[in-house]
């Protein structure tokens, strides 16, 4: 332990000298824990300056928002018995918001309620309490969603960070702070957590967590995490495929491929089991909570979302031109069809990098191409994508830039604007921070000028279209302009973001085998 | 020719990184705008109303809105050229009746963003002070002053205009410790025909300039006495002239000196008077249990309020005249030093000594007067170990001596997340300044050195950074948070509504404690500096 410390402090000396004019020393000279401490803090105080502002659906009867669905919750989990939960009853009317997410979700609202109940009773009485909002209760609510955040999305993203940064020693530190930054201080999950109102921390956070797991080759906790990320949003589901061909490639890569592949079913099952355990006892109870989570009778898109769908519709109605049964299959097949490539690539090639960029381009996939696709389903590709930060450098700011401008449209009604600006400042302030930029080199190529050219094109265009949507009102005949026109951007930019990271994944696996073969021959 | 080249460059940028730290900090002050804002808020609302709508003859005699106008011209001129762009935003904003109490999103906005948009006479302010320091100590002096979680509490959430007005405090410093004392003496004046409040350290001001800009032979002396005095005056004139031509001059002085108000603010300030009540109440509970008939002063315990003239049971009543009277004589020292020798490195010190003088002895004193000496001693701080290790324990107290001003529960994360940041941040640069100079020198010698060599010294730099903070202070520290979580779960919990004021009184006390030995240690430090 004392030999550490001191080799440490000797490392320090060393990037004293080589660091000297660094700015950011002041901050980063103790390690990546102490700097994580510094950054974690400031995440918890943005995102408690945050939760200052409305939630979706504030004072806005009958049916509210997101905070009222989640408020709801609380209320029939703690006050009904578990059975009764997904089951349309007298005292649980589905329709009012009814729990369509798995049981983790349940359970946490179940502890959020206990938690709630405590200080508030009047806020989750059944019956009496729906639409309830106060002052006290909106903090009670806002603590829930920050607690959730420092105990379950901050540990795991230092537990990333650490597997992450194990064996790169050699690294700046500055870079290191700045990394950790660009994760936690992601703007769209900040807005759509504690802004607008959702839990999105607690299943992104065991997502990462599965993925720090992967990384530290401890595959078998990764899998429980991931079942839990899984059982707490369906939507976790985006990730799946690259988990799966991860792992199965690795376990093709061992001795006993069928016992790894057996232990990894095993645990997954077993944590399924222990998670669905109220609702085992008989077929229907499992079908109906399945059939809760399945959202198949809203149709292939809602609202303004900027995925391939939805952007289409401009020109093929396919809502009209197709059933459902058929959209479904094809939107499957589509989805499957994308992801496809880095799934292969993964089983062929199983690497830590080339599994963040999998994570990456299934989630996109999914994204772009699934059935009931929300605007805030931006957040899951992103997540891989901020893990991928030092990597992705340019082309991440210009994903965050878009994401959240994709997210514009529902923030504004939510009014969050004033929110909005200030993240989108603070992110770009602290992506540029004024030591961190030394090795960004963002494509200075002859052969990209001209792809350089239309980038900036479309990003003073969707710098222009804020300015539009908030101003001028959109002519009579077409309410939905301006919304159309944002989707088409951050549509056509996703596109070739995802081109550019499914290339990149594919360029993975040829160095990668050479160096292999050159240390085989040292 | 290469050489100055590169100096442009390293200053462009310095202030590239000085307008990153002022943009984050713009960043969550931009997010704070719906948070708690107090009566400060309508008043300053109601100014802006006042020096719209009224001719300036009226100013000082309004008695529309309870708040009237109680600063001195400048502000006063200061909210009159804010008005204009009020009236642009929302007529309502400065509508002397139709304004009263107005609350809508407009004039939330207009008036955060002021105090956002005046932070730059503060970024400015700091800028000049810091600009021949080395880079080091500049960031860190940043970081403790753009980030200070006090001026964000207090300007930006509680509302008030502070950073601007230390901003001019700083200029001011800035300006003496170039040894430009005329400009010095300047912006000290128009500080003071801002807010009256910072007239403290106008006798360390005079002592200092007397002797170090006048004191210079008989003529030459007289010359500059004569011009340092047209310069007060003219600041002076600008400020009350329009007043003393319409013979307000009075009115406008009384308004500035409300002296029918207490000894003690309405949360008494972590003053040497806390003790002083203390221990009256304590001696009139401790003499009535003896058997003695002693009257009960009329005001409650936790009085204090505007207008409420302090009783005591047992002890002596304290009037204005003695606590000013308390002030020049803790003063005196300093003035003895500053008369004594007038070193422009020692200004910084001596005014912010002079504050804590006057926040510890004063008359009716906020605790966010606090911040007028926690401010400019961050660049005292920067400069040793000593000085650093004092700062930590006197920032983390002030700061959360200003707890009570937000007591709502929708603040309370965000007051405490901001204190922890602070002591973070101060923790992580005050080690890593002691310990990265040493260290960098050492690093380029043991490189050719052996290596046992270096560690052996190394280990003496390691524990040279671990007492940033003693014992003791860890001690006080802990204990802080001890009263925290008393006055916030356990006396809610045990005693429920009995006693309500015990909390409050036990910040007060703690706070008054660390207040007392920061005060001790300037006195020392001002001392013992030759």
């Amino acid at each position: 332990m004392e030999k550490k410390g001191k080799k440490k402090v000797l490392k320090d000396m060393a990037d004293a000298v080589n660091e000297d004019d660094d700015s950011c020393w002041w901050f980063v000279h103790k390690g990546i824990e102490s700097s994580f401490l510094c950054i974690a803090v400031f995440g918890l105080l943005v995102r408690a300056t945050v939760s200052l502002h409305p939630y979706s659906g504030a004072g806005n009867p009958p049916k509210f928002g997101d905070y009222e669905a989640q408020r709801h919750w609380m209320e029939i989990t703690i006050n009904l018995p578990v059975k009764e939960w997904y089951r349309n009853s007298t005292n649980n009317d589905l329709k009012y918001w009814g729990l369509d997410y798995p049981p983790l979700t349940a359970y946490q609202s179940y502890i959020h309620g206990i938690f709630l109940r405590y200080f508030e009773p009047d806020s989750v009485a059944l019956f009496t309490s729906r639409g309830y909002e106060s002052y006290l209760g909106k903090q009670l609510m806002r603590w829930t969603v920050l607690s959730s955040d420092a105990l379950i999305f901050f540990p795991a993203v230092l537990y990333f960070v650490l597997v992450y940064y194990r064996n790169h020693s050699s690294r700046r530190k500055s870079d290191v702070a700045w990394h950790i930054a660009m994760i936690l201080i992601n703007p769209c999950l900040i807005l759509v957590d504690h802004g607008h109102f959702q839990y999105n921390c607690i299943s992104l956070g065991l997502t990462v967590g599965a993925i720090a797991a992967v990384l530290s080759h401890k595959d078998l906790v990764a899998s429980v995490l991931f079942c839990l990320s899984l059982n707490h949003k369906q939507m976790s589901a985006y990730f799946a495929p690259a988990f799966f061909s991860h792992l199965l490639g690795k376990c093709l890569k061992h001795k006993n491929p069928v016992l790894e592949v057996s232990k990894l079913g095993l645990v997954v099952l077993g944590t399924f089991t222990i998670i669905w355990w109220p609702y085992l006892n008989s077929r229907d109870t499992v079908m109906e909570v399945l059939f809760r989570l399945a959202p198949f009778e809203r149709g292939i898109y809602e609202d303004y979302v900027a995925n391939f769908w939805c952007t289409t519709s401009i020109l093929i109605k396919w809502k009209r031109l197709f059933t459902t049964q058929s959209l479904k299959f094809v939107s499957l097949l589509a989805t499957v069809l994308t992801f496809l490539p880095s799934m292969v690539q993964q089983i062929m090639a199983p690497s830590r990098k080339g599994f963040l960029y999998a994570l990456v381009n299934s989630s996109f996939s999914f994204y772009l191409f699934s059935f009931q696709v929300h605007e805030k389903s931006i957040l899951l590709p992103l997540l891989p994508a901020s893990l991928l930060a030092t990597e992705l450098r340019g082309p991440f700011e210009l994903l965050m830039h878009y994401a959240l401008f994709s997210m514009f449209p529902l923030l504004c009604r939510d009014k969050l604007i004033v929110p909005y600006v200030a993240l989108y400042a603070l992110f770009f302030l602290l992506y540029f921070t004024p030591s961190g930029r030394k090795d960004a080199k963002i494509h200075n190529s002859t052969t990209l000028t001209c792809l350089s050219i239309l980038l900036t094109f479309l990003y003073l265009c969707s710098l222009l279209l804020h300015i539009l949507y908030l101003i001028i009102h959109p002519p009579k005949k077409y309410p939905f302009l301006f919304e159309a026109m944002i989707m088409l951007l951050c549509f056509s930019h996703f596109i070739l973001f995802v081109s550019y990271t499914n290339a990149q994944q594919w360029m993975l696996s040829r160095p990668y085998t050479l160096k292999d073969k050159e240390k085989k021959l040292n | 020719m290469e050489g100055q080249k590169f100096q442009m460059h390293e200053t462009s940028t310095n202030s590239q990184l000085l307008f990153w730290f002022f943009g984050i900090a713009a960043c969550i002050k931009l997010l704070l705008v719906p948070s708690y804002h107090s009566t400060d808020f309508e008043v300053h609302r109601h100014w802006l109303a006042l020096t719209h709508s009224l001719p300036l003859t009226q100013w000082y005699f309004d008695e529309t809105s309870p708040w009237t106008l109680d600063y001195p011209p400048f502000f006063a001129y200061y909210e009159y050229i804010l008005s204009f762009f009020a009236h642009l935003i929302d007529p309502q904003i400065v509508d002397i009746h139709r304004g009263l109490n107005y609350k809508s999103n407009t004039v939330v906005y207009f008036q955060r963003i002021s105090v956002i948009v005046s932070d730059l006479c503060l970024l400015y302010g700091v800028y000049r002070l810091t600009k021949n320091l080395e880079s080091r100590k500049r960031t860190l002096m940043w970081v403790l002053v753009v980030w200070s979680p006090g001026l964000i509490m207090v300007d930006s959430m509680h509302f008030q205009y502070n950073g601007f007005l230390l901003g001019l405090l700083m200029l001011s410093i800035s300006y003496l410790q170039e040894g430009r004392d005329l400009m010095g003496g300047f912006f000290f004046a128009v500080l003071l025909c801002f807010k009256h409040l910072f007239a403290v350290a106008a006798p360390v001001y005079f002592v200092y300039l007397l002797r170090h800009y006048c004191w210079k032979g008989f003529l030459r002396g007289f010359g500059r006495l004569t011009s340092m005095g047209v310069v007060v005056m003219v600041v002076f004139a600008a400020a009350y002239g329009p007043f003393l031509y319409h013979g307000q001059i009075q009115q406008v002085i009384s308004r500035m000196f409300p002296f029918g108000r207490g000894l003690c603010h309405a949360y008494w300030a972590p003053n040497f008077w806390v003790f002083y009540i203390t221990l009256d109440k304590g001696l009139s509970i401790f003499l009535k249990k003896l058997g003695l008939d002693i009257q009960a002063p009329a005001a409650s315990f936790t009085g204090g309020l505007v207008g409420d003239s302090p009783s005591f049971a047992v002890l002596p009543k304290i009037t204005p005249i003695a606590t000013f009277i308390m002030v020049l004589l803790a003063l005196f020292p300093c003035l003895f030093k500053a008369w004594k020798n007038p070193q422009p490195q020692l200004v910084a010190r001596w005014i912010a000594y002079a504050y804590t003088c006057g926040f510890l002895f004063g008359w009716h004193v906020h605790e966010k007067a606090s911040l007028h000496f926690v401010i400019p001693l961050a660049l005292v701080a920067v400069h040793s170990l000593e000085d650093a290790r004092h700062y930590f324990l006197l920032a983390i107290v002030s700061c959360y001596s200003l707890f009570p001003l937000l007591y709502e529960v929708q603040e309370y994360p965000i007051k405490v997340l901001l204190l922890l940041l602070h002591s973070i941040l101060m923790w992580h640069s005050f080690s890593a300044q002691t310990t990265k100079d040493p260290a960098a020198k050492m690093a380029v010698s043991a490189k050719r050195e052996k290596r046992s060599s270096s560690l052996g010294a190394l280990d003496a730099t390691v524990e040279k950074e671990r007492i940033l903070i003693g014992w003791i202070g860890k001690c006080y520290l802990f204990g802080l948070l001890g009263i925290e979580i008393w006055g916030q779960f356990l006396h809610p919990y045990l005693l429920g509504d009995k006693l309500p004021f015990v909390p409050l009184l036990l910040v007060s006390l703690y706070c008054a404690f660390g207040m007392i030995y920061s005060w001790i240690w300037q006195l020392r430090c001002i001392m013992i500096s030759t």
